[in-house]
C-alpha cells in the first residue's frame, strides 16, 4: 500500500510540474500585453510602457520570468493581482469552500441519479424503463449547464419559489447550481453504469448466485453492482474534474462566490497573474482528486489490494 | 430408491432476435435419490439447458417452459412462484459449474460467499454458518480452512476453488446436486481428485448428482445411469455398463468410438462422426440426427424417432433394435469418409525412425539446448535483486524431422511457453534453440522473419485467434501476403485450394469467422498455418477446445497434412490420450522440467517417472467396469517462483525420499530411447 502511495505521490508531483510549465506558457501566449491591463493604451507614453514592463519584469528575458514565477508558485506566493495589488493565494483560498461545496454537491447529485437510474436501466434492459432512463440520460449529456441552469431557475426559483436563483449563502442557494451541473455528469454516469451493470450480469458468478437462492435484489445491487462500480470509478474522477471546470459557468449564471468565477472576472480583465494562479490551483486539487479516486480503488476491489500487497512483500 | 427428480416431455424456448427458438424437445428424465446420472453429447446437444431448465435459471435468460413437467419430490417445479424457487434453490438443489474461476464473486471472500447461502435459507446465525463453512471447506479437502474462509477467489487455484464450490453447494445439503462439467476446466490430475471428491461426498450427503459432460471416461468411470442428448432431443438413456456394453443409437455409437484410448492403434484414422450438430434455427426435421447419420433411410427423413424401450434401456432411433447388433461390437464404424476405418499408416506413410542410441540425437531438426525462460517477478526500484518464475528451467530435447513430438504437464509445467520459444514469440532467458542447425536466438528481424516462413502454429481457441473483422480469405492469405509476392488471383487460386485441403467448401472464402462451427474454424486455422507450407507446426492445446467428434475429424486432418507435407509437429496437450494418439515420442514437464521422455508406446507402457505414472493414472477411462489401478497424484503443482528444493516433484510423490529433497536428479537412460529425472525410477 505504502510503495504503491508513494508511487502515484511522484508521478502526481510530475503531473503538477507539467502543469505549472503548460499555465506559464499558455498565459504567455495569450493575445495581449499584461502592461496595458494597468495602463491606458490612449494615454501611455512610451516610458510609462517601458516603466511598466520593467516594474511587471515581462521585459526579462523569458526563462528568468518562469523561474521566478515557478519558484514563487511552489513556495506558495502566486502573486498579486494587477487590478488591485491584492496577493492571488489568499483570494483563492477563500473563494475555494463555495466551489468546493458546489462541486461536491454537483459529484454527489451526478452519482446518485447516474448509479440508480443505471442499474434501474440495466436490469429492466430493453423495456420501456430502459428506454425512458436512456432518453433521461441523453438530455443530461446533451444540455448545456448554462441552458438548465437558466431553466431551473425559471421553474423552480422564479415560477415556485422553491429555492433561490442566486447567491451563495447557506445549503438552499447550493440546490439548483448542483442540480443543473450534476445533471450532465449523471447523463455519462448512467450510460457507463448500465453498460457495466450488463457485462457483469452476464458474468457466470451471476448465475451461481441465483443458484444459490439469493433473491434479485441482493444479486443485483450487492453483487453486481459492486463489480459494476470498480469500471466506473475511473470515469467518475475524471468527471469530477470536469465538473469542477464546470464551475465556471454555473457559478456566473447563479451569481454565486467561487474560484470559478474569479478566472472568469480575471480573464475579461486580463489579470494574468490571477488566470495562472487559479489554473495552477485546479490542477493540484484535479490531480488529488485522481489520487483519491485511484486509493479508493483497493477500497471497492480486493483483486487491487492483494496486488499491491504482493508487490510490496516481493 | 425413490425417484427425486420426474422430467416429463419437457419443452424448453428461448425468445431471441431470431423469434422463437426451441432448444429442448420432449426431455424425459428421471433421478432416484442418491443415484447418479450423466448427461452427456456435444456442445449445443442441450445438456446444460436442461440442467438450467430445472433450477429454473433460464428464466434469467429468455427462458420459458412451453411444455412439460418437472417435479423435485412431487412438488411441480414448472408452475412455482419465483419466490418459492428461491427458497428451494440452494437449498433443496444445488448445482456447480465449469469454471470455478468465474463462478466465485471476485470481489467477496470465500466465506463470505458460503455463510451467504446458509444464512439465505436460515439454517444458522452467521457465526453457526462460519463454523459450518469452516467444516465444508475441510471436508472438500482445502488446507487451512479458517485462512481460506478469509481469502478472495482470485487467491486461490482452480482446484481448490472447485473444491470450495461443492463446500458451498453442499452448505445446505441439498438433495441434488447438478454439476455442469465441474472438471473441464482442469488439469487432469485435480480432475481425478475432484470426481473422487464428489464420489464421497455423494455417499455422506446421499445426494442424487446430474452430472453433465462432453467427456465420455468421466460418465463411465461415474455414472450409474448415462442419458445421451443430440440437438436438444434425448437420444438414449441406459445404464453406464449397458451404454458401453452396446449402444443403440448411432449418435452414441459414433461419440463413443471418437474418442481416443489408451489402447487405441496409435496413429490410426479415427472414427468420427462427419459433419457438426446443427443450431437451434436449422433443426432437421425428422430424426435430428439422419443428415450425419450413415444409417439414415426416407423415413429419418420424414419421421422423428420417439424415446422407445429397446432391451430394457430406451433410445431414439426406428432402428435402434436391428443396429444394436451391428453397432455393438466395438469396432463398426459410424462413417468414415469412404476410407476404412482405423487404418494404421503404412510403413511408407511415416519417416521411419531408428531408435538412437544416445540421448542426443545427431543433425536434429530443432534442437534445444539447456533453455530457460525466468519472469522476473515485481520489478520494483527500491529492491535489489528480484525473484523471478522459472516457468522453462535448464530444458534440453531434440526434435527430429518428420515426427510428431507430444509435450505433456499440467498447467505451470512451462509446455507452452517452451513451445512459444521454439517459434520465438518469447525470447529465452538463456541457452540455445537451433532450427536445421541454425540458433535462431540471435537473428535479426528480417533473418527472423525469413525463417518464421517454415515455422506456424495452431492455436487452442480458434475464434480467439482470428480477427473477427476479416473475412477468410484475408485470414488464410494474411501469410501469403507477408511472405509471398503473389497477385490477386494467383493468392485467390491458392486460398481455395487451401480450404479445399482442410475439407472446407472453396466457396466459404468470402465468409466470416462467426459463421463457421468450432471445429470448422479450426480448419480454418490449420489452412493458415499450412499456407506458406512450414516445415514446422507447433500445434498447442489444438483441440482441447473440440467436442470428441469434432476433435477426431482435426486428429484426421492434421495426420494427412503431415503425410502429404512432410510436416514436423510439436503437439502440446493436456489430453494424455491424445497426445499419445498422435505421437511418435512424448517428453513430460513438471514445473519448467523435463521429467521424462521416450517413445510414445513405451512411455504408456512403462512410466518411469512416479509423475508420468500419476498422470497417465488420472485419465478417465471409457469403460465403466474398470477399477482404477493406481491413485492419481494428490496435491496440486507448486508455485513456479519457489520450486521445491532436490526434485521438484518431491512434495507430492509417492516414492520420495531423503535423496530426493536435497540433490535434484539428472535426465538418465532407463530403458532403450526412454530418460527419466528420477532417483528412483519405477
Amino acid at each position: 500500500m505504502i510503495r504503491t502511495l508513494t508511487a502515484r505521490l511522484v508521478s502526481s508531483i510530475m503531473v503538477v510540474l507539467g502543469a505549472l510549465v503548460l499555465v506559464f506558457v499558455i498565459v504567455y501566449l495569450l493575445p495581449g500585453d499584461p502592461v496595458f491591463t494597468i495602463l491606458d493604451p490612449a494615454t501611455a507614453t512610451p516610458e510609462m510602457i517601458a516603466g511598466m514592463r520593467a516594474q511587471l519584469g515581462v521585459d526579462r528575458p523569458l526563462y528568468e520570468q518562469f523561474w521566478d514565477y515557478a519558484g514563487g508558485m511552489l513556495q506558495g506566493d502566486f502573486g498579486k493581482s494587477l487590478l488591485n495589488d491584492e496577493p492571488v493565494l489568499p483570494k483563492i483560498i477563500a473563494h475555494f469552500p463555495a466551489t468546493l461545496a458546489l462541486t461536491v454537491a454537483s459529484s454527489l447529485t451526478a452519482a446518485v441519479i447516474g448509479i440508480w437510474l443505471g442499474v434501474l436501466s440495466a436490469i429492466h434492459r430493453n423495456r420501456w424503463l430502459d428506454v425512458v432512463v436512456r432518453i433521461i440520460g441523453l438530455f443530461g449529456i446533451s444540455m448545456p449547464t448554462f441552458w438548465s441552469g437558466i431553466l431551473l431557475i425559471l421553474i423552480f426559483s422564479v415560477n415556485l419559489g422553491w429555492f433561490p436563483a442566486m447567491g451563495s449563502d447557506g445549503w438552499q442557494t447550493l440546490v439548483l447550481p448542483a442540480l443543473s451541473l450534476g445533471l450532465v455528469g449523471s447523463g455519462f454516469i448512467v450510460r457507463l453504469v448500465r453498460n457495466s451493470m450488463l457485462e457483469v450480469i452476464n458474468e457466470p458468478f451471476i448465475v451461481t448466485l441465483r443458484s444459490k437462492g439469493i433473491s434479485e435484489r441482493l444479486v443485483m445491487y450487492r453483487h453486481a453492482l459492486r463489480n459494476a462500480l470498480i469500471p466506473a470509478l475511473t470515469m467518475i474522477g475524471v468527471l469530477i474534474g470536469d465538473l469542477l471546470a464546470g464551475t465556471v459557468v454555473i457559478e456566473t449564471v447563479f451569481s454565486r462566490q467561487g474560484i470559478g468565477r474569479i478566472i472568469s472576472d480575471a480573464l475579461m480583465a486580463k489579470d494574468l497573474p490571477v488566470v495562472q494562479g487559479v489554473i495552477f490551483f485546479s490542477a493540484i486539487i484535479y490531480v488529488l482528486i485522481n489520487l483519491l479516486v485511484d486509493m479508493s480503488y483497493s477500497i471497492i476491489d480486493p483483486r487491487v489490494r492483494r496486488l499491491n500487497a504482493r508487490r510490496q512483500a516481493s | 430408491m425413490s425417484t427425486l427428480l420426474e422430467i416429463e416431455n419437457l419443452t424448453v424456448q428461448f425468445n431471441t432476435a431470431k423469434g422463437l427458438l426451441t432448444a429442448l424437445s420432449d426431455v424425459s428424465l428421471h433421478i432416484r435419490a442418491g443415484e447418479t446420472v450423466c448427461l452427456v453429447g456435444e456442445s449445443g446437444s442441450g445438456k446444460t439447458i436442461t440442467s438450467k431448465s430445472i433450477m429454473r435459471l433460464i428464466d434469467f435468460e429468455n427462458g420459458i417452459v412451453s411444455g412439460g413437467t418437472v417435479k423435485l419430490d412431487g412438488d411441480e417445479l414448472t408452475a412455482m412462484s419465483g419466490r418459492e424457487l428461491q427458497n428451494l434453490r440452494g437449498k433443496k438443489m444445488a448445482m456447480i459449474f465449469q469454471e470455478p474461476m468465474a463462478a466465485f464473486d471476485p470481489v467477496f471472500t470465500i466465506g463470505s460467499q458460503i455463510i451467504e447461502v446458509i444464512v439465505r435459507h436460515k439454517l444458522g446465525s452467521r457465526k453457526q454458518a462460519w463454523a459450518r463453512g469452516v467444516e465444508l471447506l475441510r471436508r472438500a479437502g482445502i488446507p487451512e480452512p479458517e485462512a481460506r474462509m478469509k481469502q478472495y477467489p482470485g487467491e486461490l487455484s482452480g482446484g481448490m476453488l472447485q473444491r470450495a464450490m461443492i463446500a458451498m453447494a453442499l452448505a445446505c445439503g441439498p438433495e441434488l446436486l447438478i454439476a455442469d462439467e465441474p472438471t473441464t476446466a482442469l488439469d487432469m490430475t485435480v480432475q481425478a481428485q475432484i470426481l473422487q471428491l464428489l464420489k464421497e461426498l455423494q455417499q455422506e450427503f446421499n445426494m442424487a448428482i446430474l452430472l453433465i459432460t462432453h467427456d465420455m471416461g468421466i460418465a463411465a468411470e461415474m455414472a450409474d445411469r448415462i442419458i445421451v442428448m443430440y440437438a436438444g432431443k434425448v437420444v438414449e438413456q441406459a445404464t453406464a455398463s449397458q451404454l458401453f456394453g452396446q449402444p443403440h443409437h448411432p449418435y452414441t455409437k459414433g461419440l463413443l468410438q471418437s474418442i481416443t484410448t489408451l489402447d487405441s492403434i496409435r496413429k490410426s484414422r479415427l472414427p468420427s462422426i462427419e459433419g457438426t450438430i446443427p443450431g437451434l434455427a436449422e433443426l432437421p426435421e425428422g430424426c435430428r440426427f439422419h443428415p450425419r447419420c450413415p444409417h439414415a433411410t426416407a423415413k429419418c427423413v420424414q419421421e422423428s424417432p420417439p424415446l422407445l424401450k429397446v432391451n430394457g434401456r430406451q433410445a431414439a432411433c426406428w432402428y435402434a433394435g436391428e443396429l444394436a447388433g451391428k453397432l455393438g461390437d466395438g469396432q463398426a464404424v459410424v462413417q468414415t469418409n469412404g476410407q476404412s476405418a482405423s487404418r494404421p499408416c503404412s510403413p511408407a506413410d511415416i519417416v521411419h525412425l531408428e531408435p538412437e542410441p544416445g540421448y542426443s540425437i545427431p543433425s536434429p531438426f530443432i534442437d534445444i539446448i539447456e533453455v530457460k525462460k525466468y519472469y522476473p517477478l515485481g520489478r520494483s526500484i527500491f529492491a535489489k535483486h528480484t525473484s523471478s518464475i522459472r516457468a522453462v528451467d535448464d530444458v534440453s530435447l531434440q526434435i527430429r524431422r518428420g515426427e510428431t513430438f507430444g509435450l505433456v504437464g499440467e498447467s505451470g509445467s512451462g509446455k507452452s511457453t517452451l513451445g512459444r520459444m521454439i517459434l520465438q514469440l518469447e525470447q529465452a532467458t538463456g541457452g540455445d534453440i537451433r532450427f536445421e542447425g541454425r540458433s535462431l536466438t540471435g537473428l535479426s528481424e528480417g533473418e527472423l522473419q525469413k525463417t518464421r516462413r517454415n515455422m506456424q502454429m495452431i492455436f487452442q481457441d480458434p475464434y480467439g485467434s482470428m480477427n473477427p473483422r476479416w473475412k477468410v480469405s484475408d485470414i488464410i492469405g494474411e501469410p501469403l501476403r507477408v511472405h509471398e509476392a503473389m497477385n490477386a488471383s494467383e493468392k485467390r487460386i491458392r486460398i481455395e485450394a487451401l480450404l479445399e485441403s482442410v475439407g472446407l467448401n472453396p466457396k466459404w472464402a468470402d465468409r466470416y469467422p462467426h459463421e463457421f462451427s468450432g471445429g470448422q474454424r479450426q480448419r480454418i486455422g490449420i489452412a493458415r498455418a499450412i499456407a506458406l507450407r512450414p516445415s514446422f507446426i507447433l500445434a498447442d492445446e489444438a483441440v482441447s477446445a473440440l467436442d470428441v467428434s469434432v476433435q477426431a475429424q482435426i486428429i484426421n486432418l492434421m495426420q494427412e497434412l503431415q503425410q502429404e507435407l512432410g510436416l514436423t509437429y510439436l503437439f502440446i496437450g493436456h489430453g494424455l490420450h491424445v497426445v499419445r494418439h498422435v505421437s511418435d515420442r512424448i517428453g513430460v514437464m513438471y514445473l519448467g522440467k523435463l521429467v521424462e521422455i521416450a517413445d510414445s508406446e513405451e512411455l504408456f507402457a512403462n512410466p518411469a517417472h512416479h509423475y508420468t505414472r500419476g498422470l497417465i493414472a488420472s485419465i478417465p477411462w471409457p469403460d465403466p467396469g474398470r477399477e482404477r489401478i493406481a491413485a492419481g497424484i494428490a496435491g496440486e503443482i507448486p508455485s513456479p517462483s519457489k520450486p521445491p528444493s532436490g526434485c521438484r516433484f518431491h512434495t507430492r510423490c509417492p516414492a520420495v525420499t531423503a535423496r530426493c529433497r536435497e540433490e535434484e536428479p539428472k535426465l538418465a537412460q532407463v530403458r532403450n530411447s526412454h530418460w527419466a529425472a528420477c532417483h528412483f525410477p519405477a
